[in-house]
């Protein structure tokens, strides 16, 4: 681990510790309105000012940190677990089996991200409550993001099925499903591993995505994409320097993955 | 090696197949979405029993999905898309006068990419600094790591382009790719050769590197394309731009579903398109280096 790598990794973890502790650090919850201070910049009161509604900015800063921060490496779990059942298994199973996921994976694949996201969102019920919108967001992100992963997997497994050791292993007359569990899965594990780190970034980002085309996480719960969402009606930067807060937050911790990811891409090449 | 003819036919099979197929998945889940086969006109008071039976009526032959499906594709075979439940305006018109300004928004905006990328890419190869390496990789990793949405909300608070918005959304991928093809292609045996017999920077980039790069380039510019489209959802949407990522983005807003299957059949039809182009063009440059 090089020094930028451990700088990332003492930056993750002062963010998501701060998120965690965000019942204690915030001086309110995220929903607490201040009616006589709607608006509001930056004070003792309120370190990063406060929302259109008079919620304080820095207290919603916190908690969305903890959801976007929490609920994408579940997504990205998810997203890795169907990669490893279909890719793995298809790549191990191969011939017609192999071909199947892999013509599912092109159609996949064959759309835009940001599109497929928005058409499947757009499948849901859009007026739901906060607490569904952050389940439906991060569910459809796992459920939708498995395919790159399936495809890197399904070559893995591939390659794996004609080795020397499964061969042998098969010979010896050993039963199939032990044979994926036992010889196959195992040394798939780095690869899973890579590509659910890999997800994590792509998924904040895309909540964020989300969030600022209203098709993300509802009010009033904060998350990353409905925090940007303010940026929308910001007229000028000196102004409201503040609002950006978020932006850095997010730059900064995607660029702190981005940092620890550069071993793991190549795992996963 | 397959001839260029049953490679190409091969693709528009696979085009074809792969858009029959993608229609009827997003026609199923369509059919299959919450609050389908609700028609808020059956809530009219006005509306007598026969009225609302005659409403459910119509609706009926969508119940069956292949039979919905197969009477889109023969409706859509005669050029008739269906009608936006949102805009009330048939889908075909909608898509043909928003076209124009999402294609030339695309072009612009992958050219800018590509020209940002090519001559960053390229430089940083040729002038081998790293610290100029550096600089650029951390431009195109900071780009990276902000959200698409933002990018295109800070375009207009700054009042800059959309196809600019969409160039910088594109650019970081586009370049990450190139500069790791070129670093790979830097360490192959004849390019070491090459600069062991002391032939020149400029000489070695343009005579052994780019030549090797250029068929995965193009693969990567067939990709490029799906990315840009992606990126025209937010920024279209944000900027006010009436094109059709605007289109998809209010008919997901308005769960206005008839519409998102146009929408879905027409843009993984551009992004194989652009894939499948790149592949053949691909083909037909290794096939003249021999």
């Amino acid at each position: 681990m090089n020094l930028w790598q451990k700088l990332a990794c003492v930056v993750l973890t002062l963010v998501l510790g701060a998120s965690i502790a965000a019942n204690w650090l915030a001086p309110a919850g995220y929903a607490k309105q201040y009616r006589e201070a709607t608006d509001a910049p930056p004070s003792r009161a309120h370190w990063l000012g406060t929302d259109e509604l008079g919620r304080d900015r820095f207290a919603r800063v916190l908690y969305g940190t903890r959801i976007s921060l929490l609920l994408a490496p579940a997504a990205a779990l998810l997203s890795t677990l169907m990669a490893a059942l279909i890719g793995g298994l298809a790549g191990y199973l191969g011939g017609v089996w192999a071909r199947m996921a892999m013509a599912v994976t092109d159609l996949f694949l064959s759309l835009p991200w940001l599109f497929l996201l928005i058409t499947a969102r757009a499948l849901m019920p859009l007026n739901v409550s906060p607490l569904v919108s952050v389940l439906v967001t991060f569910m459809l992100l796992g459920l939708l993001g498995w395919t790159t992963a399936a495809r890197v997997l399904c070559t893995t497994a591939g390659s794996l099925r004609g080795s020397d050791f499964v061969r042998q292993a098969r010979a010896a007359g050993l039963p199939g499903q032990r044979l994926f569990w036992v010889h196959v899965v195992p040394n798939l594990k780095p690869v899973l591993y890579a590509q659910f780190w890999i997800s994590i970034p792509v998924f904040i980002l895309s909540e964020a995505n989300l969030g600022i085309l209203g098709l993300g996480v509802t009010e009033p719960m904060p998350s990353w994409g409905s925090l940007l969402k303010e940026l929308e009606g910001l007229v000028s930067i000196r102004e409201e320097p503040w609002k950006f807060v978020p932006l850095i937050l997010l730059v900064v911790v995607v660029t702190s993955f981005q940092l620890l990811l550069s071993k793991q891409e190549e795992v996963a090449a | 090696m397959q001839s260029l003819p049953s490679k190409i036919t091969g693709h528009a099979l696979a085009l074809l197949a792969t858009v029959l197929l993608g229609g009827f998945l997003s026609a199923t889940l369509m059919r299959l979405a919450p609050g389908f086969d609700t028609d808020e006109r059956e809530l009219d008071p006005h509306l007598n029993a026969q009225s609302v039976q005659a409403l459910r009526n119509a609706r009926s032959q969508d119940h069956n999905i292949f039979r919905f499906y197969f009477s889109y594709m023969k409706r859509a075979a005669n050029g008739d898309l269906g009608t936006s439940l949102a805009l009330g305006q048939p889908a075909r018109t909608l898509l043909r006068d928003r076209a124009p300004l999402t294609l030339r928004l695309l072009a612009i905006g992958l050219a800018l990419a590509w020209a940002l990328t090519l001559t960053l890419a390229l430089s940083a190869a040729w002038l081998r600094l790293s610290i100029y390496d550096t600089l650029t990789t951390i431009v195109s990793g900071t780009l990276l790591c902000i959200p698409a949405a933002v990018l295109a909300l800070l375009s207009v608070l700054w009042n800059v382009p959309g196809s600019l918005a969409i160039a910088l959304i594109v650019f970081p991928r586009t370049y990450r790719y190139t500069r790791n093809l070129l670093v790979k292609a830097y360490l192959r045996p004849h390019i070491i050769t090459a600069r062991a017999k002391g032939l020149g920077e400029a000489r070695i980039l343009f005579w052994h590197v780019v030549p090797v790069v250029t068929p995965q380039l193009l693969a990567v510019a067939g990709v490029s394309v799906s990315m840009a489209v992606g990126a025209a959802i937010p920024v279209e949407a944000l900027c006010g731009l009436a094109g059709i990522g605007q289109l998809a983005w209010q008919a997901a807003l308005a769960r206005d579903l008839p519409l998102l299957v146009n929408i879905t059949v027409l843009v993984t039809l551009v992004t194989l398109l652009a894939n499948s182009g790149a592949d053949v063009i691909g083909y037909v440059v290794r096939s003249q280096e021999g």
